[in-house]
């Protein structure tokens, strides 16, 4: 049986870490408002490009001219996966929860006989991807030294795809991150942004017609990368939210935990503490009889 | 007179919003005023100065890429950058100017030539306004 010593050590240890996960717990929290103040404030943003765009590709569906990013290359050959995923683990199953996402599309595409590239945004994914794919991923791009996620950042990663693109690499690019839901539910969603998709909208509800300056194809030409960037830059942010409401609610679950030890541990202490102090009581007496 | 309802938006925030009397747009083929009742209209932005007019009162926005849309609800003008001419700062302006001046030099085909030309300028005639303040504008 381990001695009272041991049992203090024990207790003391586990004090430190429920007030390490209880801190991580608040920061959390904390940011969470903030990442999820930024995902609202993008909202409006990507949701008026959708319409535009929903506008303008409505008149462009087969049409042999329509851009790459509308069209595709006209081949589902070569597939690029863009996974983002958070930089920090301590987050439930935040980032596994993506990457199992990401493997199935992978293994379907794999045995469908096509090939697959991988491109990882964040660390965390690319290390699990690592393991299952050395070969198929392309790039990772490490966003740990960002401190807040800027547009900038993703219109980066989305020069790389565009890059890709223009060189041929893949024909077909889907988005995987986290969508923030709810603190307690974040569901991880695959997108497909090359070619382009955009919701159908019944005829009736189409908007005004538009005058466009310069011609439609031109603004069409401009605006689908620039959609590309918007679209990564709202993964990332739902992403992020997902992140900290994800860590939020393992950190809380491990606080609650390290208590139920503590609480189960202080137990045991004071049972061997009394058990010792009948035992000793039982000697001195014992030894008071022997007289 | 009429106002109408007007939103600036950049991917990080909505940058504007309220009920203006005119707002004076840079589109790509030359500035543009839009007012109440204004038809349904789609069109691109060159970098420059977004004006907006509340009554006699003036604010000006710097703007990059992106497009202005009017519908009957009003005008939205969707930027990759918008922020006050207040809080824009020479240097970083001076470093876009650079890094244009860069694409033009790389530029491998006469469209991307002409295009990074394009942006240059524009960017340039926002410096310059920027350092020797603006043109009174005529109030209404």
């Amino acid at each position: 049986m381990a001695s009272l010593k041991d049992l203090r050590n024990r207790i003391a240890s586990v004090k430190a870490t429920q007030k390490i996960t209880k801190a991580m717990q608040m920061v959390a929290a904390a940011k969470l408002r903030r990442a999820q103040m930024a995902a609202e404030a993008a909202r409006p943003y990507a949701e008026r490009m959708e319409t535009v765009l929903g506008n303008l590709a409505g008149g462009l569906v087969g049409n042999a001219q329509a851009p790459v990013l509308l069209a595709g290359t006209g081949k589902t050959q070569t597939h690029l996966l863009l996974v983002c995923t958070g930089e920090r683990g301590l987050c439930g199953a935040f980032n596994s929860s993506i990457v199992r996402l990401a493997r199935e599309k992978a293994q379907l595409l794999i045995a469908e006989g096509k090939d697959v590239k991988i491109l990882c945004v964040g660390r965390k994914g690319a290390e699990q991807l690592r393991r299952i794919y050395p070969d198929r991923i392309i790039e990772v791009v490490d966003l740990r030294s960002v401190r807040n996620i800027g547009f900038k950042e993703a219109n980066d990663i989305a020069t790389k795809v565009l890059n890709l693109l223009y060189a041929g690499s893949f024909d077909v690019c889907t988005l995987f991150y986290s969508n923030f839901k709810s603190v307690i539910a974040q569901v991880p969603t695959a997108t497909q942004i090359i070619p382009a998709t955009f919701p159908e909208r019944d005829e009736a509800e189409a908007g005004p017609v538009y005058e466009y300056e310069p011609v439609e194809e031109e603004i069409l030409a401009d605006l689908l990368p620039r959609n590309i960037a918007v679209q990564i830059f709202r993964a990332l942010l739902e992403n992020q939210a997902s992140f900290y409401g994800a860590q939020m609610s393992a950190m809380d679950n491990a606080t609650r935990n390290a208590g139920e030890m503590i609480k189960k541990q202080t137990l045991t202490y004071n049972r061997t503490r009394q058990a010792m102090i009948t035992k000793e009581l039982i000697e001195i007496i014992s030894g008071a009889e022997a007289l | 007179m009429a106002t109408l309802p007007f939103e600036l938006v950049s991917p990080e925030r909505l940058v504007f919003s309220g009920a203006v009397t005119e707002v004076i747009v840079p589109g790509a083929e030359g500035e543009f005023g839009v007012l109440a009742g204004h038809a349904p209209f789609i069109g691109m932005l060159k970098p420059g100065i977004l004006t907006i007019k509340t009554g006699g009162e003036l604010r000006r926005f710097f703007v990059r890429g992106g497009f202005a849309e009017v519908n009957p609800a009003g005008l939205t003008v969707l930027a990759e950058e918008a922020k006050p001419v207040e809080e824009l700062d020479l240097a970083t302006l001076r470093q876009q100017i650079q890094d244009a001046r860069e694409d033009l030099s790389d530029a491998t085909s006469d469209e991307i030539r002409q295009r990074a030309a394009r942006q240059l300028a524009d960017l340039e005639q926002v410096a310059d306004a920027l350092e020797r303040g603006f043109a009174p504008v005529t109030k209404h």
